[in-house]
């Protein structure tokens, strides 16, 4: 079973064994409105905690999505590139956008559970 | 937290009974969506009918015998042309060419009406007093309801009959369902409609009478930008502003023969020497080749990476189905078909340089 942690910018990651997987939350889906278009990484890539690696656009905005923790992109979700709506229908489930070997589990530990990332929806 | 006291319309209250998200907008407190959201009330105006809060704009009236000419000395538009009833779109123009607001202007038996933007309106009306001798009567009490979509004639015409025998561009006074209004034929989203001037304590029974019908829904501003931007409308203050001239801005059909002979409105030499010799840039549609929207500010190089100008309102189009943009280029790369990257994220894209209107319009002429 794996554990899920959230970010302040409504991300989630769920952590299994050393591999995350990665996608934004259904109340960030529910802000952006209708997503028109998902940008995922190239698999290989190696990211800071916090760095630019995913991209969202809705009708109304892009948004970018930043690295919940540091890794290697070692899966990206290419088929979100033709079904960008699948990120308002199920944004916690098939709509994960990449999965990410973590390089130091220390930073998963330190993000949200489930309920501080409620408090911080409702903040 | 401090807030600037947010102005209401009439149909405050309604929009967030119906659920709207409220956004600040010109200092209005303004629905953005409504539960359906962007795309579909995008959708339903196309197919159906949409009902729009517009009444942050500004609406004057001018009265004088000579309101048209008078107008004209700071517009070059066609207005002593016009007929009774008939209406045009114009600008307000600088010494330098340059766009201070765009306008709608409609004769009515003793002058003319004018509707201007909501975040420019307190500049326009200051200038206009400052500049022309006419009587000029801010209409503070009216809301303005914009009906928009191929439904909209006989949405209106249920409720006042009159509203059926306007076309397009054109405007009267009517009984409507009991308030008298002024309707014009037109609005900004490139399909048949209405904009219905209403006095203000009976907007709010109006729009509930209009959205009574199955096919009326409220639309927010979020689908209002998208829909006028797949109708290759200008927004003022993002595709015109005080430093592009109406050549440039690809408005040169709203200058009419007779004030390009004439001129004699603010900036005439610039603007009558770009008719002449043409402008160094101009205003175009784009399609991206890809699935990624190029938003505002968004650079545009030429295919060898020389950069050409830049995107001005961008977006993903419902009805297209495909992101759209406009913006500016250099004369020499303004041909529809045009090779040409935008710079998203980083990354030159391929585009093309597209007509417009990006989707056909449905007006009723």
């Amino acid at each position: 079973m794996s554990e899920r942690r959230y970010t302040e910018d409504h991300e989630w990651i769920d952590l299994d064994g050393e591999i995350g997987t990665v996608g934004i939350t259904d109340f960030a889906q529910e802000q952006l409105g209708e997503v028109v278009f998902v940008e995922v990484p190239d698999v290989g890539k190696v990211v800071a905690q916090g760095d630019e690696t995913a991209v969202v656009e809705s009708v109304k905005a892009a948004s970018e999505l930043y690295a919940p923790v540091t890794g290697e992109v070692v899966e990206a979700n290419t088929a979100l590139a033709d079904t960008p709506d699948l990120v308002n229908s199920d944004p916690e489930g098939d709509a994960w956008f990449y999965k990410i070997k973590l390089s130091d589990k220390d930073e998963f530990d330190a993000l949200m559970d489930a309920d501080a990332y409620k408090a911080h929806t409702e903040a | 937290m401090t807030e600037t006291a947010l102005l209401k319309t009439p149909l405050h209250a309604l929009h967030v009974e119906l659920g709207a998200k409220m956004v600040p907008f010109a200092g209005y407190d303004m629905p953005v969506q409504y539960p359906a959201g962007v795309k579909a009330e995008h959708l339903h105006t196309r197919t159906r009918t949409g009902l729009f809060d517009v009444s942050h704009m500004g609406q004057v009236r001018l009265t004088g015998a000579d309101a048209a000419r008078d107008l004209e000395r700071l517009v070059p538009g066609d207005l002593d042309g016009l007929a009774i009833g008939q209406m045009r779109y114009s600008m307000f123009t600088n010494n330098e060419g340059g766009i201070l607001d765009d306008l709608m202007v409609c004769r009515i038996e003793d002058g003319l009406m004018v509707v201007v933007n909501a975040a420019c309106k307190d500049a326009d009306i200051a200038h206009m007093r400052a500049q022309l001798s006419s009587e000029i009567t801010v209409l503070e009490d009216r809301a303005l309801i914009a009906l928009q979509g191929p439904g909209a004639e006989a949405a209106l015409s249920a409720l006042a009959p009159a509203a059926a025998t306007l076309s397009f561009m054109t405007g009267a006074e009517m009984d409507v369902d009991g308030a008298a209004c002024f309707v014009t034929r037109s609005g900004y989203t490139g399909e048949d409609g209405y904009e219905i001037s209403v006095p203000a304590d009976q907007a709010d029974a109006l729009a509930r009478t209009l959205l009574a019908r199955n096919d009326v829904e409220a639309i927010g501003l979020g689908a209002r930008d998208s829909l006028r931007l797949e109708a290759g409308l200008c927004l003022y203050g993002h595709d015109i502003d005080e430093t592009t001239t109406p050549v440039e801005a690809a408005l040169t059909w709203s200058i009419g023969k007779r004030r390009r002979e004439e001129g004699g409105f603010p900036g005439a030499d610039v603007i009558l020497g770009q008719i002449k010799n043409g402008a160094p840039r101009k205003r175009v549609g784009i399609l991206p080749d890809g699935r990624a929207p190029a938003r505002e500010g968004t650079e545009i190089q030429a295919p060898d990476g020389t950069s050409i100008g830049s995107i001005t309102s961008g977006g993903f189009g419902p009805s297209l189905e495909a992101p759209l943009a406009m913006g500016y280029v250099t004369t020499e790369h303004a041909a529809a078909g045009s090779a040409v990257n935008v710079v998203v994220r980083g990354k030159a894209l391929p585009a093309k340089i597209a007509k417009m209107p990006f989707v056909p319009n449905g007006y009723k002429r």
